[in-house]
């Protein structure tokens, strides 16, 4: 006799029942980006929101474009462009109500300005006389977040918050394709799933992650597939569609705000310009390929459907440029004005109350600012 | 005269309470980490929170640090107060970049405009014999980072008060709790718990003569004990509990020192780089023409936490605070 017969027989039973958690195959991306532009989709577009879009397009084209010059004249320390980007700026900002919130990361700062944010307050971050420089609660847009991906995990908090307390308030994170490859992505779309948070996450795939292309920063089918393993549905399309994105935003705020928890929205597009005015493009990618982004141009895309159309006359064309041109001479002007600067702002806000140490250390700063003072006014 | 029905209570039961009461005094309170909600938290220090105020104010939470506080810092953005729960001193590091760069920036950040009332609670520190990762003294990262309040309690009395005056507290509090400590035992009277106490005021936990031991947390009883024989020596120590390590209360350190004139700074944080260093230069900028020998520290030597059959060897003990005593240069005084 074993050992086993001993003991009695070994029973083999079927194993604990195992079965998947959440169909995967609605969670699917399309195989393609959605487009609406130049499609049969466009004919159901609505011509108010198209031509709204538009106007949009050509001033956050045109602010991209002053801010970079304003760079080159020293009145901004860095400028991350968002130059062949604006249709999802634009579409992310057109995209929420007004109690909503945006979490923008650094290069977002026309998603913010077509949120309401002042167009200088925006830029204070980039001007380096403060970091944020506008109120976040006036327009509800957090601060743009420099480090990567960080802010995610704040929407989703927040998203959460506002379910708890019973505000039907949506979040909108905007994330780069460099920064899927952080943790915080990572945790940020667990906890939103789980937790079946109001966010909505929009992903701009533009290319590079500074001088890293996509190929070295994934191997995920495409940046939208990620969302199946969290239990959300991707969806992946052509981020320079400005109506394609606007309409695959306002589907996942409604869904989000409907009780039906995050999506994770994949946007493909092209950084038109380097990183910042701090880096070469050249080094990393060839100009045949920014050719054929800019023959794939958010603007010239909209205008050209808008105007085969009969929707866009060159007048209409003509008095859009003008606003941007007068937005643009404005901000020029806003931004040669020095900023009004006070050192002792530095205590102002680490505490509630300045600690102890703080203090003393303000009275020391206090006093070289009269001896400056002194001096400046001896010479 | 009535009499007070004063009952045992340990630390983290102290702590339960404050949780407690701050849930119930506040709406706005939630409490969230790992296994902090069926479970009670592995110290039990939420324990039977969920079960009082329901899931959505005593949260478990994916098993993601960086998350709980990424997604804590959304939540005071919209107007909560989280507590949360870091389970180790060492499962803390991965939420550093959102301590670092949010929580302890944003009120700056934003001009005031967004203040973030966060606290997180860390159990810290060794002598549990916990292995690998279990012990870490992490005080000096936080201590130096601007924005962020640095508060540990000694005894049963502080945990309650300095809790529930971190949640209270508009500035996000690091709230180090010491595990050995979780144990420990004072009387107190349930139906009154002790007051709030305000952070940023150390206290004088026994007045003496001689010298002043300057500590924290973890060491506040070993130095006690470390007074206790000192007496054998001819030495009558002082003993001040920093309770709070950001704000420091210089006032309070300083007095004690002038009174003294000698100090040792004590814990169990690594020497090097270690908040002794800065505190015995506080001292010494403050306090230099009343000092009779040079500010000495005990601490952990500077080697990764040790394990557990060796950890006695490491801690500030009785002994090695009581050699730094008679290093203080006495033969001046003769």
């Amino acid at each position: 006799m074993t050992v086993m017969e001993q003991r009695g027989a070994y029973r083999p039973s079927p194993p604990p029942a195992w079965q998947p958690r959440t169909d995967p195959a609605p969670l699917l991306p399309d195989a393609e980006p959605y487009r609406v532009l130049g499609t049969e989709a466009a004919a159901k577009a609505d011509p108010e929101l198209l031509r709204r879009l538009y106007g949009q397009l050509v001033l956050g084209r045109r602010y991209n474009t002053q801010a970079t010059a304003l760079t080159k004249q020293g009145r901004l320390a860095v400028y991350p462009s968002s130059t062949g980007q604006e249709a999802c700026e634009v579409a992310a900002a057109l995209a929420l109500e007004d109690r909503d919130w945006l979490f923008p990361s650094y290069r977002d700062t026309l998603a913010a300005v077509a949120r309401g944010v002042d167009p200088v307050q925006a830029l204070t971050l980039l001007r380096g006389d403060w970091h944020t420089g506008y109120d976040p609660y006036e327009h509800r847009v957090a601060p743009l977040s420099t480090p990567l991906a960080t802010q995610l995990p704040h929407a989703v908090g927040l998203a959460h918050a506002a379910r708890l307390k019973g505000d039907d308030v949506v979040a909108l994170a905007m994330v780069g394709d460099g920064g899927t490859s952080e943790g915080d992505f990572h945790e940020a779309l667990n906890f939103a799933a789980v937790w079946q948070a109001p966010v909505v996450f929009l992903v701009q795939n533009n290319g590079f992650a500074i001088s890293v292309p996509l190929a070295k920063q994934t191997a995920a089918p495409s940046l939208a597939h990620k969302a199946v393993g969290y239990g959300m549905p991707g969806r992946l399309v052509d981020g320079n569609d400005a109506a394609a994105v606007h309409e695959v935003l306002t589907d996942a705020v409604r869904h989000a705000r409907a009780g039906g928890g995050p999506t994770l929205i994949e946007a493909v597009t092209y950084r038109i310009d380097a990183h910042t005015n701090a880096d070469d493009a050249t080094r990393y990618r060839g100009d045949a390929e920014v050719e054929t982004w800019r023959a794939h141009d958010p603007v010239r895309l909209l205008e050209r459907e808008l105007t085969g159309r009969g929707l866009l006359d060159e007048d209409a064309v003509a008095a859009v440029r003008e606003d941007a041109e007068a937005m643009a001479a404005r901000l020029r002007e806003r931004m040669n004005q020095d900023p009004a600067l006070d050192p002792m702002d530095l205590f102002a806000h680490v505490y509630a109350e300045p600690t102890g140490q703080l203090r003393e250390q303000q009275e020391l700063l206090r006093a070289e600012l009269a001896a400056e003072a002194e001096e400046g006014a001896a010479r | 005269m009535t009499t007070v029905a004063l009952k045992p209570a340990t630390m983290a039961q102290a702590l339960t309470r404050a949780l407690r009461d701050a849930l119930a005094a506040d709406p706005s309170v939630h409490v969230m980490g790992e296994d902090v909600g069926t479970l009670g938290g592995v110290f039990r220090v939420t324990d039977g929170l969920a079960k009082e105020f329901g899931e959505d104010r005593c949260t478990d939470t994916p098993l993601a640090e960086a998350g709980i506080l990424g997604t804590a810092v959304g939540m005071a953005m919209y107007g909560l107060r989280p507590v949360v729960e870091m389970q180790f001193d060492a499962f803390a590091y991965p939420a550093f970049e959102q301590l670092a760069s949010h929580v302890a920036k944003m009120r700056n950040r934003t001009r005031g405009k967004m203040p973030l009332p966060i606290t997180v609670r860390i159990p810290y520190g060794g002598g549990i014999g916990g292995v690998e990762h279990h012990s870490d003294s992490s005080e000096a990262y936080y201590m130096a980072t601007p924005g962020l309040h640095v508060v540990t309690p000694a005894t049963v009395a502080d945990a309650y008060g300095l809790l529930r005056a971190a949640i209270a507290s508009d500035d996000p509090v690091v709230f180090l709790e010491p595990k050995r400590l979780y144990w420990s035992k004072d009387s107190w009277n349930p139906d009154d718990p002790p007051a709030v106490e305000p952070i940023g005021r150390a206290v004088v936990r026994r007045t003496g003569r001689s010298a002043t031991l300057i500590t924290y947390g973890p060491s506040v009883p070993v130095c006690l004990e470390a007074a206790e024989a000192a007496r054998a020596e001819g030495w009558d120590l002082e003993v001040v509990d920093l309770r709070s390590l950001v704000p420091f209360d210089d006032e309070t350190v300083c007095a004690s020192v002038r009174r003294t004139g000698r100090a040792v700074v004590v814990h169990e944080s690594n020497g090097f780089g270690g908040p002794g260093g800065e505190i015995a230069a506080r001292i010494t900028e403050r306090c230099f023409h009343h000092l009779e020998a040079p500010v000495l520290r005990v601490a952990g030597f500077d080697v990764p936490y040790p394990p557990p059959m060796l950890e006695r060897h490491h801690l500030p003990g009785v002994d090695r605070i009581l050699d730094a005593v008679a290093r203080l240069q006495w033969e001046a005084e003769s």
